[in-house]
């Protein structure tokens, strides 16, 4: 029997037994494989052939074979240029004099105007068009705002913790409690909104509602990064503390903030398109696949094709941004990278 | 456990007071005549104006006017709207169709939530993976009112399966619809993350180390992938439970519901802002419970939680 | 027990090979492996990482990933051919005819059931839970060397020390008796003499159990030490199999030998010439570049509701570094070791104490000193994946220090990169990569090139070879030293290893719980340990005693 057989691990080592090796009581050869099948190499030589790829190259390269990138930067691609240039598509302008006509009111699509007509008479394909612009500018905007503002007190936060970390937290809880829509319908309600109703109140409303979830995204990926031991290599070599935070540690936190980024880019411009449908979003006069939705669900069972136009562009655009973050995700992920 | 939960506790008691602190200050502190944002800028009569500003207590130091609102959003006192009627009467009515809404759109997106998301997960790449990815894709990317719409006039109108609004008595039965298309998005965001934590556990060690043990794969999969994929989940249809309620003004808007989102959407198309202001701070009321439940759920799902 | 004339092998593998199919093309593994394994006998497989094997291993109990499949040979368990059996067949054969220790006790156990269920559940899906399953539970714990096993059996795996989890695992693998335990590094992850409590506990287990032990380890030493029969992998094939003993003293294959040279626990003492340097230095005469005295840190840990609790990391810790030598810190995790490597590259405040540099006084120093003191003091970290910043390039990676400090111009700045590169044995072509296209020893060698960069006197390396593969840190060790020699370098070799400290310091302190338990000159901490902790670590060192 061993001798450690009442053996207590709490107490500690004991005096190691002298281990001399086991014998086996079957006899074993010694077999040698042969030199020729598994020639020594050098080790950990280096490989010197094939381009050098950064991390964003490599991601590139991956990012350039998925489907559903290509289809999705197509879109948006699209999306940019109608918005920026709507005149290329039609040549119908929805502002123009005679753009509306009553006569035509709810008449259904022919040749010029594919899509037909609203309540108004007004053609719905140009209002379309032109209604791509207002929708992009809110998402934009509002997700550089919030990437910037969100971005730069979530890095704070993460990076230097202590009593900037606890104050933002507990703001950013605060926002957490009032979902996006209910704090955005508070706010356009306010009469310094509701008087200057445009597309920048939206987009200023948006994003105060929506930095905290972006500067949430942000800290967590700059606390992962903090620790890092390059980090804590380049504060040895004699880096300051704020230029190691923006020289190392930013740059590697930025893939989770770019998918969120894209992502929401989407959210915004339907959380629009929700404030213009219940009436406290863009102002009427302005074009917009909100209002536009809005103002075809009152005649909803009588022209359901009017709704079926705005509200198919604007899911087809949010699709478009939605799929992209979604690529990149799949592209950044370092989970996926690791084995290469 | 106790004292895990009282810190929880202690916690959200800033969270609440901050939440109601901003919503009272964004409607009664910002510049412009809070008189006038109350009465939604529309001409109104001295004793009106007199009655507001002593039901807001306009005439005392903020911080006065804070605590009276605070006392009265807790003593469920919430005022009068235009129409002379009690604001909290009118939300007794209204909130339990909303609660019954909430909870039936709940229960759809946990269980087909969680039920495609694992599928999903556990044949990741398969063409059901793959046709789950891409429709929920769509789901997030269609608003919510687009959805209500086209699915009240396909179901409601064309096909005439359900009726396309909800009387006032708003049944279960009537309520299934706009319980679908109000958890719609939130299923979408509940099957991916299912899936997701499906495929993180699956490759698990200790997965591999239970499938070592001579478990038989129906064990290791509900004992140990699902039970550790659902702990994601469960927090987010907690927390989602909050998000319902404020998401419900939209399909309530559409479905005619009488519940709390109707409520404020009515209240906002008047321009009532006294009623706004009093259904909002008692919605934040239920979001801070709302996220207490859910840590304490966390910690009964986590036990490293529990003990941290 | 008596033998019969021919005894019939519990596991055979024959010719096999394994194949991953990958977006790349298909990875062959492993590639006509041959060895067995004998009722009762335990034999090693050793390699490094990528040798196959692991994969060998998992293939005999039907755990290859997903993408991987056996694609020819046999795996013959009993008699049976089970390289291609079912599901059905291998939930069967899993956990009462083999049973498992994983590597990693932390990622092991499932977080969220307690250590009683996960022990309960493995008895009863092999229909060995009894009548009473629970009092069965508390045995299996307590024979696996847990104390107060019922107690243990209702906490969680976070409760739990990492040898206390590794015991969990062995108590599971072994629950249901098996005739094989694969065990795949099953101390990898622990202290020396945590290792070598749990070895020395599942060798008790096994022999009374009478069950084969198939071991898989990256140390020859361990193997040998552990083993009847130990077999070594290379790049997916088997190069050579036998008794260890034979084996460890009498290699044949070139590999074998390299591998024997380079394993730290195996071989001799710090080579002759390093001796010259040491010589140069007499004792007393040379100033100390470092001096350490009384440096003390301690911690404050929250306990929630206000409520902290002091913990002290490093206690009164006091000692010198000569010009020119190594001094290596050596201790087992939570010692406080690294905690003292922090406090003198200044990137933790100490509580108390004195750190002083070339007579200078470090720790209070003005911003222009110590940015001063940082040129001269340089970190090698030890996790080469997370050293060097993945968005970096090899190039900008090394210029930076150059970069901050303002040294030289763009074309000076190439130049001495190139030379950089030339001094740690990496081709100037390296200089466009990422981190990412290179192995973990490469990413050192550019963690040291970076360190070297402002041309420092003391190199700090806080266990910076601890993560390698035996060859590769041999390798690395080399360089450390040839450097040393050229350029008349300071090292603060801080480690776990005391096999490691053999072959490259001069000076050694030996650390337990924050305190300096003993310390010297290499020879003689080896030679003749004063504490009884440093003999409980060189003790636990496997394989020392077999050469």
């Amino acid at each position: 029997m061993p001798e450690n057989q009442n053996f207590n691990p709490e107490d500690g080592l004991q005096m190691s037994k002298v281990r001399a090796g086991k014998v086996s009581k079957y006899k074993i050869d010694h077999y040698v494989a042969p030199l020729e099948e598994t020639p020594l190499q050098a080790v950990d030589s280096v490989k010197e052939t094939g381009k050098p790829l950064s991390m964003w190259a490599e991601a590139w390269r991956s990012l350039r074979k998925q489907p559903l990138f290509i289809i999705s930067a197509i879109m948006i691609l699209a999306v940019i240029v109608v918005a920026a240039f709507p005149q290329l598509f039609t040549s119908i302008d929805p502002n123009g004099q005679n753009a509306c006509q009553l006569e035509y009111s709810n008449e259904p699509g022919r040749p010029g105007h594919i899509m037909g007509f609203n309540l108004q008479g007004c053609d719905v394909y140009a209002r379309v068009i032109y209604g791509t612009r207002a929708s992009l500018l809110v998402g934009v905007f509002t997700t550089l705002i919030v990437v910037i503002l969100g971005g730069a007190l979530g890095a704070l936060a993460g990076f230097y913790g202590g009593w900037i970390d606890a104050i933002l937290a507990r703001l950013g809880d605060i926002f957490f409690a009032l979902p996006l829509i209910l704090g955005a319908i508070i706010v356009m309600q306010l009469p310094a909104f509701r008087e200057n109703r445009s597309v920048w109140t939206v987009i200023v409303t948006l994003a105060i509602f929506g930095w905290p979830q972006l500067a949430r995204i942000t800290r967590g990926a700059v606390i992962e990064a903090r620790d890092a031991d390059y980090v804590k290599a380049s504060r040895a070599l004699g880096l300051s503390k704020f230029k190691s935070l923006v020289k190392h540690v930013l740059p590697n936190s930025l893939a989770p903030i770019i998918v969120v980024a894209t992502v929401n880019l989407g959210v915004y411009i339907v959380a629009e398109a929700t404030l213009s449908f219940l009436g406290v979003g863009l102002p009427g006069e302005v074009m917009s696949w909100g209002n536009d939705i809005s103002l075809a669900q009152q005649q909803l069972r009588s022209n359901p094709m009017m709704l079926m136009w705005p509200a198919l562009f604007l899911s087809v655009t949010v699709l478009s941004f939605i799929m992209l973050g979604d690529a990149v995700r799949d592209a950044l992920d370092p989970k996926a990278r690791k084995g290469a | 456990m106790l004292s895990f939960m009282l810190k929880r506790i202690a916690q959200l008691i800033p969270v609440f007071i901050g939440a109601t602190l901003l919503v009272y200050f964004l409607v009664f502190a910002t510049p412009g005549n809070p008189i006038e944002a109350l009465s939604g800028g529309k001409p109104m009569s001295d004793a009106t104006r007199a009655a507001l500003e002593a039901q807001y207590n306009l005439d005392k130091p903020f911080w006065v006017q804070y605590g009276l609102y605070l006392k009265n959003l807790l003593t469920f006192d919430l005022g009068t709207s235009f129409s002379g009627q009690e604001v909290s009467a009118m939300l007794g009515r209204a909130f339990p169709v909303t609660a019954r809404l909430a909870i039936l759109a709940l229960l759809i997106e946990g269980i087909f939530g969680i039920i495609f998301g694992v599928i999903a997960g556990m044949r990741k790449g398969k063409w059901f993976d793959s046709t789950i990815l891409i429709a929920s894709l769509i789901v997030i990317a269609v608003p919510t009112f687009v959805l209500g719409f086209v699915l009240q006039f396909v179901v409601g109108v064309k096909l005439d399966l359900v009726k396309p609004t909800v009387s006032g008595s708003a049944t279960w039965g009537e309520l299934f619809l706009p319980a679908l298309v109000l958890g719609l998005v939130s299923l979408a965001y509940v099957v991916r993350l299912t899936r997701t934590s499906v495929i993180e556990n699956k490759s698990a060690d200790f997965v591999r180390t239970a499938t070592a043990k001579g478990l038989s794969r129906r064990r290791v999969i509900t004992v140990h992938i699902l039970r550790n994929s659902l702990i994601p989940v469960v927090t987010f249809l907690g927390a989602d439970l909050g998000g319902l309620m404020g998401g419900a003004i939209v399909t309530e808007g559409i479905f005619n519901v009488p519940g709390v989102g109707h409520l404020l959407y009515q209240a906002i198309q008047k321009g009532e802002t006294p009623t706004v202001v009093a259904v909002v701070g008692v919605l934040v009321i239920v979001f801070v419970v709302a996220n207490l439940v859910v840590d304490m759920l966390y910690a009964l799902l986590d036990p490293r939680i529990r003990y941290a | 027990m008596t033998e019969t004339a021919t005894p019939k092998p519990l596991l055979e593998i024959k010719d096999l090979a394994i194949t991953f199919s990958t977006p790349d093309g298909p990875v062959h593994a492993v590639r006509d492996a041959n060895f067995t394994v004998m009722p009762g006998e335990t034999v090693a497989i050793v390699g490094e990482s990528g040798s196959g094997k692991s994969t060998s291993a998992l293939a005999a109990i039907g755990l290859l990933a997903g993408n991987g499949s056996v694609s020819g040979g046999q795996i013959l368990f009993d008699g049976e051919d089970i390289s291609h059996a079912s599901e059905k067949r291998f939930v069967e054969l899993r956990g009462n005819h083999i049973g498992m220790v994983p590597q990693d006790p932390m990622s092991n156990l499932n977080p969220v059931w307690k250590i009683g269920f996960q022990v309960k559940e493995t008895l009863k899906a092999n229909g060995l839970a009894g009548d009473n399953p629970k009092q069965r539970v508390s045995q299996i714990l307590a024979d696996a060397g847990l104390p107060n096993p019922e107690a243990r059996a209702n906490q969680y795996p976070h409760e739990f020390s990492g040898g206390m989890r590794q015991r969990a695992l062995i108590a599971i693998g072994l629950a249901c008796r098996p005739r094989l335990l694969i065990a795949d590094e099953p101390t990898s992850a622990l202290d020396v003499t945590v290792q070598q409590q749990i070895l020395d506990h599942l060798d008790t287990m096994t022999s009374e159990l009478g069950t084969a032990v198939l071991l898989i380890t990256h140390d020859l030493g361990l193997a040998a030490e552990r083993a009847e029969k130990v077999v070594v992998m290379y790049k997916g094939r088997v190069v050579e199999y036998g008794p260890a003993l034979d084996i460890l003293r009498n290699p044949q294959h070139p590999y074998t030998k390299r591998l024997i040279s380079s394993a730290p626990s195996l071989s001799a003492q710090r080579g002759d010439k390093h001796e010259a340097i040491v010589d140069e230095i007499v004792p007393g005469k040379a100033e100390p570049l470092l001096k350490i005295s009384n440096l003390t840190k301690v911690f404050d840990i929250r306990k929630g509701f206000g409520r902290k609790e002091k913990f002290t990391a490093v206690d009164n810790a006091s000692f010198e570094i000569p010009k020119g030598t190594t001094t290596a810190v050596v201790g087992e995790s939570g010692s406080g070791k690294s905690t003292i490597a922090q406090m003198v590259l200044n990137l933790l405040d100490k509580t108390s104490g004195e750190i002083t540099f070339d007579g200078e006084q470090i720790g209070n120093l003005n911003e222009k000193k110590l940015f001063k003191y940082r040129r001269r003091v340089q970190p090698i970290f030890q996790d080469p994946y997370g050293s060097l910043d993945p968005m970096y390039s090899i190039y900008r990676t090394i210029e930076e220090p150059l970069r901050i400090h303002g040294i030289g111009n763009s074309a000076s700045r190439q130049k001495k990169v190139a030379e950089l590169l030339d001094q740690v044995s990496m081709p100037a072509s390296t200089m466009h990569r990422f981190p990412n296209e290179l192995s973990g020893g490469q990413r050192q060698r550019i963690a040291i090139a970076r360190a070297l960069a402002l041309q420092p006197e003391m190199i700090v390396c806080d266990e910076a070879v601890s993560a390698l593969d035996v060859l590769v840190q041999a390798q690395v060790l080399e360089l450390l030293d040839e450097l040393q020699r050229e350029m008349g370098l300071t090292y603060l070799f801080i480690t776990h290893d005391l096999a490691v400290v053999r072959q490259i310091a001069d000076n050694v302190c030996v650390m337990e719980r924050g305190k300096i338990v003993e310390q010297g000159t290499a020879d003689q901490i080896f030679a003749a340990p004063k504490s009884q902790y440093t003999r409980n670590l060189l003790g636990a060192i496997p394989g020392a005693s077999l050469i």
